[in-house]
């Protein structure tokens, strides 16, 4: 162990003994003039920068802390400011700038072109039946590259839309509120607003969530094949958009008449606005069809029930969507 | 010490030569030149930032009911993923400000992507040839605006799920293949399979990072290959180039705004607040907020969404194209396209087949300027229209009326930008041209 110390602390003196002093080389750098203020303040810079990285390290070794976020990212900001000022600094004052000029590397390389060309022309000479072997070789590549991708079906149900128009409403499926509990019809009142949900299915499908709204029977512009689908003017229509698929969440009602004179379900993502009286006909925005009306009775104890499935397909459509008819 | 090191490299790799040539390579000094570096630099704090956050984030739909920190959500059922996410934000030492710095990072990378792009546009450095490094860029932008999309739809609030909403019915509204893409992509009709979410995280962690990583290294291949574009100021000519070299020149610069591209990115994260997803809650299908907004580089979609009148085209009563293709899927292939066929469109209608190394002015070419800008018009319109709720929310202006006002400006701006543009172009030209006889007389007096 000793014997190692002493022969490295010779070799490094050696060495040291040794060097002399470098003669004047030829530079490839211009050699510029020194800048002491500049250097003095990149030194400063840098030492900021390690000052504030230290910061972050103490702000994050602290535990409890107000502000915390903003004090980690101001520490970690300025000590990366004052890298960024320190590398200024030294663009600027303390290294050489030099323009030089050189050619564009030329545009193109003619006699390679050829000889790749010819590379591959040639190996390719012992092959005779060009347009068998062309085929053959496409033959190849295609099935295979389709084998390889045929695995990618699994990624989904294909050529097999029957999901999307399923819902779990059925002939006698009470709403229910958030809570799981059912809704009265006496309790449904106008100008306000209700989410519902089928009772006992799931709620996080497109087919399950509903609005209610109660309008004046009178003010109702129902189609005719709608008769009794609205106990009392209580309306039920699919909460999601026809247009993109986002919930219905606006109520427009009441509101300065001259503009709007009805009230309007509206689709806070691109502002289809969707009219309840007539049956969820589309009054402004993109929405391509009418909202989903979903039919309602009351039963005898008072409570809402659907009196079968949505007026058409729920959700926002796809090529092929039936207008009318949605699944019994 | 650095003799040895260059002699212990040079011995065993060879690249002395190669070392010495990147050391001398040469930048042609313009500040917009630096626009695709900023784009760089922000991908590499999204690359770090990203890897911290992958250490503490859960890709799961599986339902948790929430008991951290943050008191206001706590007895709410919610899926690992956003519950993983607000416990980055409230119980991760420093995990906020990661968070953050990431999702300004996503928003400034996109940002530096575009307008490096426009520059590249405007003064025609993608001519051949560099055409080849436009469409991977173009390429790259496509890619950063799917990255940035499921980045932030992961976290499963209630703003993502609103835009994974619009997202799987605008796949849906595509002719014929609609139905087949989203159940291939979301596994079964909407919210999706769990494994849906698999997808997106594999996707937004691993897949698209590995392809913009692969075209940035080919980008910057092409890049150097070619050298750097010029503008015409002293000595350059179209085969002699003009710059600082790497080293030492260079290097502090590039450093330099290396360094300030994090120290933005870090202060923004640490000070300025982003998708406070805390307060968003977490999503239900049944459930929507107003005033929705995506991230900025989304807003010329959305705004083409709410733009489109209410229109699907239909067979006996049969749906073809449901309205969300419209806006959601033809309006950026129709702009992308546009951009990925410009240098060939350019060559075709100007026959210029030449190799350019010196950059336009806008105004050099009025035309290819004045069809950039109403190009852009055509997407600024959409993009200022997406906003349009919120100026219905603070200024009380009818959204219906601004709705009407920019299906207007849409068909009507860009003609005029064009007619504007072009006529300012020659007009500068032309002042240019009175400007130097007025020189050359003066001389000669």
């Amino acid at each position: 162990m000793r014997r190692w110390l002493v022969s490295a602390l010779m070799l490094l003196l050696g060495r040291r003994g040794r060097r002399l002093p470098e003669p004047e080389e030829e530079r490839v750098v211009p050699a510029g003039a020194r800048d002491a203020r500049a250097e003095s303040f990149f030194v400063l810079l840098l030492f900021v920068a390690a000052v504030c990285a230290a910061g972050f390290i103490a702000v994050y070794a602290i535990g409890e802390l107000p502000h915390r976020t903003q004090f980690l990212g101001l520490a970690l900001g300025l000590a990366f400011a004052g890298l960024a000022a320190a590398c200024i600094v030294a663009a600027r004052h303390l290294v050489v700038t030099e323009e030089l000029e050189e050619e564009y590397s030329p545009p193109e390389h003619l006699d390679e072109q050829e000889e790749v060309v010819a590379i591959v022309e040639q190996s390719g000479s012992r092959f005779t039946r060009k347009r068998l072997v062309k085929l053959a070789a496409g033959a190849a590549g295609g099935t295979l590259g389709a084998a390889l991708i045929a695995p990618a079906v699994s990624l989904g149900p294909i050529l097999d839309t029957s999901a999307f128009y399923e819902t779990p409403w059925r002939r006698g499926r009470r709403l229910v509120d958030d809570a799981g509990e059912p809704f009265v019809a006496s309790e449904i009142v106008e100008k306000l607003f209700y989410t519902a949900f089928p009772e006992g299915a799931p709620r996080n499908d497109f087919g399950a969530p509903v609005v209610v709204v109660r309008l004046q029977p009178a003010e109702l512009r129902l189609p005719s094949d709608r008769n009794g689908w609205s106990p009392g003017g209580i309306l039920a229509f699919s909460k999601i958009c026809t247009h993109a698929g986002c919930a219905i969440s606006l109520y427009r009602t009441p509101l300065f008449p001259p503009a709007s004179p009805r009230p309007a379900l509206v689709c806070p993502c691109h502002y289809s606005t969707f009219d309840p009286s007539t049956g969820g006909d589309v009054i402004f925005g993109p929405a391509g069809r009418p909202l989903p009306q979903l039919p309602l009775y009351v039963d005898t104890r008072g409570h809402v029930r659907a009196a079968g499935n949505f007026s058409g397909p729920v959700g926002p459509s796809w090529w092929g969507v039936r207008l009318k008819d949605a699944r019994p | 010490m650095i003799k040895s090191a260059v002699r212990f490299l040079d011995q065993r790799s060879g690249t002395a030569p190669l070392v010495r040539k990147t050391l001398r390579y040469l930048f042609p000094d313009h500040w917009s030149f630096l626009l695709g570096e900023v784009a760089l630099y922000a991908f590499v704090v999204l690359v770090g930032t990203g890897i911290y956050l992958t250490l503490f984030f859960e890709p799961s739909t599986a339902k948790t009911v929430y008991h951290g920190v943050y008191a206001p959500l706590r007895g709410v059922e919610m899926t690992h993923a956003y519950r993983s996410t607000v416990d980055i934000s409230f119980k991760v030492k420093a995990g906020l400000l990661i968070r953050q710095t990431h999702h300004w990072a996503a928003n400034i990378f996109v940002a530096a992507i575009v307008l490096h792009m426009l520059r590249v546009f405007f003064t025609g450095a993608f001519r051949k040839p560099r055409d080849l490094t436009y469409y991977i860029g173009l390429t790259m932008l496509t890619v950063s605006l799917l990255e940035g999309y499921l980045g932030y739809s992961m976290v499963d609030d209630l703003l993502s799920g609103m835009g994974l909403a619009i997202g799987y019915s605008v796949a849906l509204s595509v002719p014929f293949v609609g139905a087949e893409i989203a159940q291939l992509v979301w596994g079964a009709p909407f919210p999706g399979d769990p494994q849906f979410w698999s997808r997106m995280y594999i996707a937004h962690v691993f897949l698209l990072p590995i392809l913009i990583a692969t075209l940035i290294g080919l980008h910057l291949f092409l890049v150097a290959a070619r050298h750097h574009t010029q503008f015409r100021q002293r000595r350059e000519s179209e085969w002699r180039l003009v710059g600082v070299p790497m080293f030492p020149g260079q290097a502090p610069r590039s450093l330099g705004l290396f360094f300030s591209v994090c120290a933005v990115l870090f202060l923004l994260g640490g000070l300025v607040q982003i998708n406070p997803i805390w307060l968003w809650g977490p999503y239900e299908v049944s459930n929507g907020t107003n005033g929705a907004q995506p991230d900025w580089y989304l807003g010329w979609l959305i705004g083409a969404l709410r733009l489109v009148p209410s229109f699907d085209v239909t067979i006996g009563g049969y749906t073809l194209v449901p309205n969300p293709f419209w806006g959601g899927a033809l309006f950026p292939l129709a702009v992308f396209g546009i951009l990925f066929l410009w240098p060939a469109l350019e060559r075709r209608f100007t026959s210029d087949q030449a190799f350019h190394n010196l950059l336009d002015r806008p105004r050099d070419a009025p035309v290819r300027t004045a069809l950039g800008a109403a190009l852009f018009t055509f997407v600024f319109m959409p993009f200022l229209a997406g906003a349009s709720d919120r100026v219905f929310i603070s200024l009380g202006l009818s959204y219906n009326w601004q709705i009407w006002f920019f299906r207007a400006l849409i068909l009507a701006g860009p003609p005029v930008t064009y007619v504007l543009t072009k006529r300012v172009c020659e007009e500068l030209l032309a002042g240019e041209v009175v400007e130097q006889r007025r020189r050359r007389v003066e001389a000669s007096a």
